[in-house]
């Protein structure tokens, strides 16, 4: 493998050059060893990576010191060809032997490939399932309505005496837990407090909202019981649960959909309706 | 010799004799700056090899299952195949999370690797006429490898990657008229979907790499066809390339910087921690991680979307949501400026020629600028992306660092540009070669925008040296001041290595062109050392005595020969 050559100077090279390369083999034998003795990430990664740096190390004082760098010129020669020579091609192509001259049945076969070419878009119809409902009204319509009780993301469901001032508690309707636009909270507030009644009214103080972020979707987790305001994570929208959710600082530009509640005979809370407005990032045909 | 024998073969079958000999001689420029290209290049393939070892493990569904493995927390419970088999493939695969690691490092490398390329190509207008064509191949390669990206670290359905599936979706939604159609459309319903990760799946791997692969073989040949570019020099010229050849010294160079490639990625693979899915959890739509913070590449668009003012409007009593103009708006302008810049430049320069001599970046100030001004305005949009990281640490309100930010990305951006520009300008103007050997009067000057012409004076004394080997092919040699340069294949007449010495160096004076008859002309030296000396002279004598027919080559005269 080694080039020993008979220049002065190179011996050194030559030497840093083989010490490289079996650093190499120490490397790969230690991957090898390293696997077979339960695989520790950390020991897997750093022998392998020795392996490989011993050969970079190694080509490249190889490349330097050892070969020839620089001092060679390839001429470039010019890619366009003569004027007459493009003509003869042209004159190949559309010339008078060629089918390009009818010109009405290049138009057919044009328009055959092009109605092809839209027929084939249908199928990509099918990325949707047909038995969806059309875009609109899926992100109009959430699984939420009169009488669905409310569970937790777990599907227990909850009492209004769960619903204790300082936290709150993230809710789903029963039976579509997964739902990504269902997702609401229910909180308690100082009715006192509240500038704004909620749209969607209020039990004692308690009011429920969509968990989604009018700007971008996200679940709005965080929760600040001093100033009454939920923060999003993703892009820091917050919204004054005082004032009916408004949004009072970062990106989002709508409030948070309010959700009407009540209390079922068994104490626990369902919806008395749908979402004030569709939740959620917005959308052109959004009412 | 055994590659005399499959060369013989290759040849009668193939015909590659010609083709190989061009190969190996192409010569490579020598500049560093050439090798982010590769760099990105040789991270591509880091990809293929590890994804597709990845492939086997995981499993792109998001049906239910039980995790049943060595991750404690996590044993035992219900979460999706996707999130169960990245689990699976992090700690009971064994070399898994190596594995996993390496790719997804492999993949910041990668991108980073095409935009600093991408940079370079830019500040030295190398884009420009004859290679328009490759700089838009380039910049789709960027524009999918930002895909890719996402579409991978989108797959394993944790609870941070779904929370940047949301705002994607959320983004397409936000498109007039078509976005809930296409965001439906791709998502296979209103997210989250089942369908959502065999489709990113099958893009990330089949779709998307394919297209690359088409793509680099795309860009490679024009490469090929169009040989390098090259920054001005001793003996460069607008027909010709000056460097090394592939064989044997640039091909050494190119396999170690691979090599040092797949070091660096293996290392942060094995020793750096990256996307610990665990520790996010599963997906669910009631949830979301804090803080939330996207892949570098992306995290622009994040960036964009925590910036821009809450504003929302309404077209024909229709809805354009806030994500809209920041992150639709923002990528696709930035991506139609990049495919028109090179036709943007010429309209403005109205320099229609074709360059094979690069640019130093301050001899075009008014790119200088538009380059500073972007890269300050996504920089700054990179460091909104992680403000509430910010304002943890520094324990500034985020409201106000976001007033802030809001601030410096309309300001920032025009103060760099204004001082990149009159940097250019200074540096143009005097002599200095770097930023520190810049005087009073050269920043004057770029003040003043009084620019003083300094072309490199004519080379005055060169020539070309033609001479005939002792195998009968024919070399050339040109001769500078303080340079000289080899050409970099032999050939076979006399007449051919004459009209490659013309073409690369029209209208230089070609001496000793035709040697007595049957007498073999020494080759010129280059920095001859004792050795070659001796050598070459015993060729010479050895020749000179045994004829002139050597069919034979030998070792040591071919070493001589160089």
């Amino acid at each position: 493998m080694s080039g020993t050559g008979p220049m002065s100077g190179q011996t050194g090279a030559v030497r840093r050059i083989r010490f490289a390369f079996a650093v190499t083999v120490l490397g790969a034998v230690g991957f090898a060893v390293s696997y077979g003795l339960g695989g520790n990430t950390q020991l897997l990664g750093l022998s392998l990576a020795v392996a490989f740096a011993g050969l970079a190390y190694g080509l490249a004082v190889w490349g330097r010191r050892l070969l020839p760098t620089g001092g060679f010129v390839e001429q470039k020669p010019e890619l366009a060809a003569s004027p007459q020579q493009r003509d003869l091609l042209a004159a190949a192509t559309d010339g008078p032997e060629s089918p390009l001259q009818r010109r009405g049945l290049v138009g057919m076969l044009l328009l055959g490939v092009g109605a092809i070419g839209v027929a084939l878009l249908f199928p990509l119809r099918s990325l949707l399932s047909f038995r969806k409902p059309d875009p609109v009204t899926m992100l109009r319509h959430t699984a939420w309505e009169a009488g669905v009780r409310m569970v937790t993301p777990e599907g227990e469901p909850v009492r209004l005496t769960d619903i204790q001032a300082g936290t709150i508690q993230i809710v789903v309707p029963e039976g579509h837990t997964r739902d990504g636009d269902a997702p609401a909270f229910v909180v308690r507030l100082n009715p006192a407090l509240l500038d704004r009644r909620p749209a969607a009214g209020d039990l004692g103080g308690v009011v429920a909202y969509s968990l989604l972020c009018t700007h971008a979707g996200c679940p709005v987790g965080l929760y600040e019981q001093t100033t009454g305001r939920m923060l999003c994570p993703c892009h820091q929208s917050a919204f004054d649960l005082y004032r009916d959710a408004d949004p009072i600082a970062g990106p989002a530009a709508r409030p948070l959909p309010g959700l009407p509640i009540d209390v079922d005979e068994a104490g626990f809370l369902r919806a008395r309706g749908p979402f004030t407005a569709p939740p959620g990032a917005g959308f052109w045909s959004r009412p | 010799m055994i590659t005399r024998r499959i060369y013989r073969a290759l040849d009668a079958r193939l015909g590659t004799t010609s083709i190989g000999r061009t190969a190996l001689a192409k010569v490579f420029p020598d500049h560093w700056t050439f090798m982010f290209g590769e760099i990105a290049l040789y991270a591509f393939m880091a990809l293929l090899l590890t994804g597709t070892y990845l492939t086997l493990f995981f499993e792109p569904s998001t049906s239910e299952t039980v995790y049943d493995g060595a991750y404690q927390p996590l044993d035992g419970s219900k979460v999706s195949s996707a999130f169960a088999s990245t689990v699976a493939l992090s700690f009971d695969v064994r070399a898994g999370l190596l594995i996993r690691q390496a790719h997804h490092w492999a993949a910041l490398l990668f991108v980073a690797a095409i935009v600093v390329h991408m940079l370079r190509v830019f500040f030295t207008g190398a884009f420009r006429r004859p290679r328009e064509l490759n700089w838009v191949v380039g910049v789709t390669m960027l524009a999918l490898a930002l895909l890719n990206g996402f579409t991978g670290y989108s797959m394993p359905d944790d609870l941070l990657s779904g929370t940047g599936l949301r705002i994607i979706y959320s983004t397409v939604l936000s498109i007039p008229v078509v976005g809930s159609w296409i965001a439906t459309l791709a998502f296979g319903g209103e997210f989250p979907t089942p369908e959502t990760t065999p489709r990113l799946y099958i893009s990330h791997v089949l779709i998307v790499p394919g297209i690359f692969l088409a793509l680099i073989s795309v860009h490679l040949l024009m490469i090929i066809r169009q040989k390098h570019s090259q920054f001005p020099g001793p003996g460069r010229r607008e027909h010709n390339v000056v460097g090394s050849r592939l064989w044997p010294a640039y091909a050494v160079r190119s396999v170690s910087l691979l090599t040092g490639v797949f070091a660096v990625v293996f290392a942060l693979g094995g020793l750096v921690q990256i996307n610990p899915v665990w520790i996010y959890g599963p997906f669910h739509p009631a949830k979301a991680t804090s803080p939330a913070q996207p892949d570098w590449y992306v995290a622009w668009g994040d960036g964009a979307l925590r910036l821009f003012p809450p504003i929302e409007f309404h077209v024909f009593g229709h809805l354009v949501p806030a994500p809209f103009l920041p992150a639709v708006g923002v990528g696709t302008v930035t991506f139609l400026l990049l495919y028109a810049w090179p036709w943007l430049e010429r309209w403005r320069t109205g320099d229609k020629a074709s360059h094979q001599i690069l640019q130093r970046p301050r001899e075009s100030p008014g790119r200088v600028a538009v380059g500073a001004y972007a890269l300050t305005f996504f920089a700054v949009l990179l460091v909104t992306a992680a403000d509430d990281i910010i304002a943890r640490l520094t324990r500034i309100p985020v409201t106000g660092l976001l007033r802030t930010l809001q601030i410096l990305v309309l300001v920032l951006p025009f103060v760099v540009a204004a001082v990149a520009f009159f940097t250019a300008r200074a540096l143009r103007a005097g002599t200095a070669t770097s930023l520190g050997e810049l005087t009073r009067e050269d920043l004057h000057a770029g003040l003043s925008g009084r620019s003083i012409d300094r072309r490199p004076d004519d080379e005055p004394e060169e020539r070309i040296r033609l001479w005939r080997n002792p195998d009968d092919t024919w070399r050339w040699r040109w001769y500078g001041p303080g340079e000289e340069l080899s050409s970099n294949e032999a050939f076979l007449d006399r007449q051919e290595a004459l009209d490659a010495a013309k073409t690369a160096f029209p209208g230089v004076r070609v001496e000793q062109d035709e040697p007595p008859e049957g007498v073999v002309l020494p080759p010129p030296q280059h920095k001859p050392g004792p050795a070659t000396k001796a050598a070459a002279a015993l060729v010479w004598v050895a020749m000179a005595v045994l004829g002139r027919r050597a069919d034979r080559r030998t070792p040591s005269r071919s070493e001589a020969s160089e």
